[in-house]
């Protein structure tokens, strides 16, 4: 649907080097980044604001390039929100729907239907100034979505939050995704929001997209060294929830809360461990595992395991590495406790 | 708590400096009401009620062409980068630090009869030496405006323009209005440049100079005070409105 090609650009510190991707319709896609990657100057190629020195940018198929802002049908949100500081919550909700001439009995009827979803409908007679940053980036939501346009951007949408309120504005956005189905390109350099919400992900580092794919394969076969010690090396684990089991090809995982439905889990390498025969415990989660590759970190050393389908990386001093005889294809078995687990 | 000199001592000198400015102001206020007959004979002075009317007029005619001129110029100073800004903004300034007179020599040299004695040569001095107020707190105001704010107006379906005007001269507005006003205000108390160019139409400004020459001081007085109370009374009024609408 959004494809980028071959984009590079240079502006004041930041470089773009020849950035490719394509976001699907109905995808939420995430580019991943540590602050200084360039990720905001990226978005702003795509929303029209700046053009690139060279590369083209598609929509449907059509060269959107050099068309102005407003005739690409796309909504930016930027960091700081951007909301109008002199008109209303209403008004600023409203302002694209009238530029489009909608009458106003109908805008009136959208924007009461996007603030219930969007829980703002209390905010509406409300100045900007007087909003709390989760309620602010609420209706600088609503103003994007209103218009449904064909993709909305998204510059590090939940960075000026604090973390209670982050947590779930991101759950609270995976149910907007359900109720208001739309396509996103979320820029962030937090790796949560990516596990959370992204069905693909893109790592970008110093202008570079390095990596491009769904989330758990990005997760658990980083390209390069640079990308997996960006990343910090977490297997990421995609299952159905059932209460307090996650069933994932065959294998169930005792998880330390109850949800339901599609989720992502997060286990540290760390908190794998690893022995040769079984240990009985009812409160950990254990499996029979094949060491498929063995590296040496000095003191330490980071196994690469195989469960059946699923493939997880452990730690294990090198003194035990020695003890236990590990090498590769040798039988052992992992462990972890379930309140090691982080539910994503 | 150990008493803050220092800002006392501030205070003594800066109350000087503010009644400085004040004590003529109530001291022509206040003799011109004890001879009341002069003033209410000076209102009912045609020559007088139409060089305020003059006054008035020129004034808001210069203030208006100064928005329209300045304020597109403002924006552009905000928001661009180009070569030649400083020297654009450093001729921006220039008609401060030129004597009027030297103003109204100049006008009359580059426009001379065309200009001379009209409504069209008021307006024109009164605009060289008071536009700079409107493009500056322009400019001033257009640079307070967070360009993304633009930038997701033309993201939600603006062009440039509409987003110019929905967007930017809206949260620009109370700076744009307070140069205005002191542009107006700076227009209403121009006399060297008018002198120059335009003696007739008679403006109250020439007015009060032409009666101090002609018969005295105590003949210039009612048309200064009622010069004065008018210009201030519109000039509190205009800014206890930008001020509010700043809230």
């Amino acid at each position: 649907m959004l494809e980028v090609k071959s984009i590079s650009k240079d502006w004041r510190e930041f470089r773009l080097r020849d950035i490719s991707f394509e976001v699907k319709k109905n995808e939420y896609f995430i580019i991943l980044g540590p602050s200084g990657a360039g990720k905001t100057l990226l978005l702003e190629l795509i929303a029209g604001i700046f053009v690139p020195d060279s590369g083209r940018i598609f929509m449907d198929g059509k060269d959107i390039t050099f068309l102005p802002p407003e005739k690409r049908d796309l909504a930016y949100i930027p960091q700081n929100y951007a909301l109008f500081p002199h008109m209303k919550v209403y008004d600023n909700i409203a302002y694209g729907l009238r530029l489009r001439k909608i009458p106003k009995n109908e805008i009136d009827k959208r924007i009461r239907e996007i603030a219930e979803t969007l829980e703002i409908s209390h905010l509406l007679h409300r100045k900007p100034e007087t909003l709390s940053g989760g309620e602010a980036q609420r209706v600088a939501i609503a103003r994007a979505l209103i218009l449904e346009p064909r993709v909305i951007l998204l510059d590090e949408p939940f960075a000026n939050l604090d973390p209670q309120t982050r947590a779930k504005l991101i759950q609270e956005m995976k149910r907007w995704r359900k109720e208001l189905n739309f396509t996103a390109l979320h820029v962030t350099h937090s790796f949560e929001e990516a596990v959370s919400l992204g069905d693909r992900v893109g790592v970008m580092l110093n202008g570079t997209l390095i990596q491009t794919g769904d989330v758990r394969e990005v997760f658990s076969k980083p390209k390069n060294e640079e990308v997996a010690k960006f990343l910090g090396f977490e297997n990421i684990i995609e299952g159905i929830a059932e209460g307090r089991i996650l069933r994932t090809n065959g294998i169930s995982i005792e998880l330390p809360i109850e949800v339901k439905g599609k989720v992502r889990i997060g286990i540290r390498p760390e908190d794998i461990v690893i022995s040769s025969e079984p240990i009985k415990s009812s409160a950990r989660n254990e499996f029979k595992a094949r060491v498929l590759a063995v590296e040496d970190l000095g003191s330490l050393a980071r196994l690469t395991l195989d469960v059946g389908v699923i493939q997880l990386r452990a730690f294990i001093t090198r003194s035990s590495l020695i003890e236990m005889g590990i090498e590769e294809g040798k039988e052992v078995y992992l462990s972890f406790k379930a309140t090691a687990i982080h539910v994503f | 708590m150990k008493r803050d000199y220092v800002t006392a001592f501030f205070a003594l000198i800066g109350t000087f400096m503010i009644l400085y400015i004040l004590l003529p102001l109530v001291v022509i206020i206040s003799k011109q009401l004890l001879d009341w007959e002069m003033l209410s004979k000076a209102l009912q002075d045609e020559l007088v009620l139409t060089a305020l009317r003059n006054s008035l007029i020129t004034s808001t005619a210069t203030m208006l062409l100064s928005l329209f001129f300045g304020v597109p110029l403002g924006y552009i100073l905000a928001r661009k980068n180009f070569k030649g800004k400083s020297f654009v903004q450093a001729v921006v300034d220039v008609p401060i630090v030129i004597p009027h007179s030297v103003v109204g020599i100049m006008l009359l040299v580059t426009f001379s009869n065309r200009i001379l004695d009209s409504y069209l040569g008021i307006i024109m001095a009164m605009l060289f030496v008071s536009a700079p107020f409107t493009i500056n707190a322009a400019r001033d105001g257009f640079l307070a405006v967070d360009e993304k704010l633009e930038h997701v107006a033309r993201t939600l379906g603006a062009t440039k323009l509409k987003a110019f005007f929905t967007v930017s001269i809206p949260i620009a507005m109370p700076s744009i209005l307070s140069g205005a006003i002191m542009t107006w205000a700076r227009a209403i108390s121009e006399v060297g440049a008018i002198l120059i160019i335009a003696y007739y139409p008679k403006t109250a400004q020439i007015l009060v100079m032409e009666y101090f020459n002609n018969y005295g001081l105590r003949a210039s007085r009612p048309i200064s005070v009622i010069l004065v109370l008018l210009s201030l009374s519109i000039f509190v009024i205009l800014r206890w409105f930008v001020g509010r609408s700043k809230q």
